[in-house]
């Protein structure tokens, strides 16, 4: 058992035949992912790296029984490529590219939320599935050690740096989910701490926040709420200044909600562990973990 | 992208909103022309990227031709420095001169993006004149969020309900529909990620004016947006920042004077956090970007170094598409090419990071290599 993807999941990649989606589906295939065919419009009937291709998601879905739609596609070309996954029948897709227009994005996620499909991005690494081998994104499959801390995070590197932490540790991960840096995503924070909770196979949880939004207050509540778990908590960006976009569209300091002081604080109001160091992330782990008497 | 007043005004009228009577000018002579146009009494207001003008001594209502024109001469190619700029300012290179506004009632109005809701969102306030954030903290009460179903975009019952929020006159209710309905329009047809009005004024005669405009574009969307992208003001931009921005890298220059590279914006803000834990300050966020090629880390390390208040480097990359061999390469290479007077504190983990480790052994550089994040952290700490 794992969050979002399992043994039954069969993926698809859109955009597999480009240079990124070649080089980042290959590393997927290698850790394990049962990547079952590629979508190029025009690409029918090839194959690229021993997978079937296909014209269309619709296809991809009726001929191999896909049911995850990864994504590579570039920005001008991404909301089509996430309106023709829904259409095509998959039950949850991935989407990495970067650079996809806001409004697009609103129309988007509130179209699947309508259809009752599952979107992680855009803008993220996506996700890994350790125990299960499903590596759906672009998370550098070495880092992880198999083990039952659930891990969720809007950014890309610093979820590898916070995992790294991990298994330097001895804390093996169940599954690491990276939801994006963009103002509007499809699952945020708080859908995947609903899903970890959830999830026999994880006992705790790493969430990494960063300025700007208020996923992080959402999640805050949740866990305050809802949640059995213990969740030891990180926000980054505690020295930018307020208006200034850090890189992510949605890292932005709008409002005192929208510092990683008021993060934090909400993490710590909901019982939270809370790492003041990027550096602490993987001892705060730690020290939670026998605290709360549970094995690594 | 931020736009200037001015032209946000030009994008309002085109969707039917009224703004003031007035032009823009470059110079005192226009600004007295423009003045004496209006018929003599006219507001003159600086066009620069930041808020707090009317503090800093930017905007003035002039009585006047010849007011407008000391006023302008005045504020044109100087520096204004207003709460939300740094210490030097942004230049004037325009003001914009309008007739004078009759004020009877002050509202706010904005569309911006609500990435909870995944929707536009109305906010409007009959507290108008105040910056929202005061408002918010002063009297939320005040505040009515309205969302806009993107799939379905505006609708007058939408005029209606936030009219009455507002508790605006009867009459009031269908021109504040129109007012309304063009500048969601506006935001969801130009994909902006903000409109802001506040001021919107109800004036003496009970019509309706934008005073003052705001717009924030998403450049996601400058593809399809030409025209906005065009609307670009580079001399409002810090130097540096500009220079980073046309050569692809994402830089935002910081106050203090630790240079940091690295890959991800999540892991640049927590290096930049982790500077501050040991007592110092970044100098600047530099995010080389997942597909950072040799060339693109070598431009990123020549930004950091020519910035004048940078002290010490820390480059940080946990390498995953960026490999660290590329980015040692990137460094070797920038490094021939300016003169570096300052220590380079380096981290590299991830995709070929004893590859990495080997070409910068290899080069004639001295740089101090940090084991992890906590030993990075020490090592701006004590290395001078």
């Amino acid at each position: 058992m794992s969050i979002l993807v399992g043994e039954d999941t069969r993926v698809l990649v859109q955009g597999m035949s480009g240079r990124e989606g070649t080089f980042q589906t290959e590393r997927c295939i290698a850790f394990g992912t049962n990547v079952v065919a590629g979508v190029t419009p025009g690409r029918g009937g090839t194959t690229h790296i021993d997978r079937p291709m296909y014209d269309s998601v619709a296809e991809a879905v009726e001929q191999e029984g896909a049911n995850v739609s990864l994504i590579f596609v570039p920005a001008a070309f991404a909301t089509d490529a996430l309106l023709e996954a829904a259409e095509g029948g998959v039950d949850l897709i991935v989407c990495i590219t970067d650079g996809l227009p806001t409004l697009d994005m609103a129309q988007v996620a509130q179209y699947l939320t309508k259809k009752g499909v599952w979107l992680i991005g855009p803008n993220c690494p996506g996700l890994t599935s350790v125990a299960e081998k499903q590596k759906v994104g672009i998370i550098p499959g070495n880092i992880h050690a198999e083990g039952r801390i659930g891990v969720v995070s809007r950014s890309g590197t610093l979820t590898y740096e916070a995992v790294s932490q991990l298994t330097a540790l001895g804390i093996g991960q169940s599954t690491c989910v990276g939801v994006g840096g963009d103002p509007i995503i499809g699952m945020r924070h708080r859908d995947i701490l609903e899903l970890f909770e959830n999830d026999p196979d994880t006992d705790a949880v790493v969430l990494i926040g960063e300025i700007g939004g208020t996923a992080e207050q959402e999640a805050a509540d949740y866990i305050k709420n809802h949640m059995s778990k213990p969740v030891t908590g990180f926000i980054a960006g505690a020295t930018a200044p307020p208006g200034r976009r850090m890189g992510h569209a949605g890292a932005i300091i709008t409002g005192k909600a929208a510092t990683a002081e008021a993060k934090k604080e909400a993490l710590r109001d909901a019982g939270c562990y809370v790492a003041d160091s990027p550096g602490q992330i993987g001892i705060t782990v730690q020290r939670m973990l026998a605290e709360r008497r549970i094995s690594a | 992208m931020k736009i200037h007043e001015y032209q946000a005004k030009e994008v309002l009228k085109s969707f039917g909103v009224a703004v003031p009577n007035g032009r823009v000018a470059t110079t005192a002579d226009e600004a007295r022309a423009i003045a004496e146009e209006l018929g003599g009494r006219a507001v003159v207001k600086a066009q620069v990227h930041a808020g707090g003008r009317g503090k800093a001594g930017g905007v003035k209502v002039v009585a006047n031709p010849d007011e407008a024109a000391e006023f302008a001469a005045g504020l044109l190619g100087s520096n204004l420095i207003t709460a939300q700029t740094g210490p030097q300012g942004v230049p004037v290179n325009t003001v914009l001169v309008e007739e004078p506004v009759d004020i009877a009632q002050e509202l706010y109005l904005s569309v911006t993006v609500d990435g909870a809701a995944k929707s536009p969102v109305i906010i409007a306030s009959a507290a108008g004149g105040m910056e929202i954030e005061e408002i918010a903290e002063e009297s939320p009460e005040k505040i009515t969020q309205v969302h806009i179903d993107p799939l379905i975009g505006y609708q007058p019952f939408v005029g209606r309900r936030v009219a009455a929020a507002l508790e605006l006159d009867a009459a009031l209710a269908r021109p504040f529909g129109a007012l309304l309905g063009g500048i969601v329009n506006a935001f969801q047809n130009k994909d902006l990620n903000l409109v802001e009005i506040n001021p919107l004024v109800v004036t003496g005669d009970g019509s309706l004016l934008a005073a003052d405009g705001k717009i924030d574009t998403d450049e996601n969307s400058h593809f399809r947006h030409r025209d906005l992208a065009e609307l670009r003001d580079a001399d409002q931009e810090d130097p540096l920042e500009r220079n980073a921005n046309d050569k692809g890298v994402q830089y935002v220059k910081l106050d203090g004077d630790v240079g940091c590279m690295v890959n991800g914006a999540g892991l640049a803000m927590a290096t930049m956090d982790v500077i501050a834990q040991v007592g110092h300050a970044p100098a600047n966020f530099l995010d080389v970007g997942g597909g950072g090629t040799e060339e693109q880390v070598a431009e990123a390390f020549k930004i950091i170094v020519s910035d004048p208040d940078v002290k010490k480097v820390l480059i940080n990359v946990f390498g995953g598409i960026l490999r660290c061999d590329v980015l040692a390469n990137g460094i070797v290479s920038a490094y021939k090419e300016v003169d570096v007077n300052v220590p380079i504190i380096v981290r590299m983990t991830g995709t070929n990071a004893e590859e990495g480790a080997e070409i910068l052994r290899n080069s004639d550089i001295t740089v101090a290599v940090a084991a992890d994040l906590n030993d990075a952290a020490t090592k701006v700490a004590e290395i001078n």
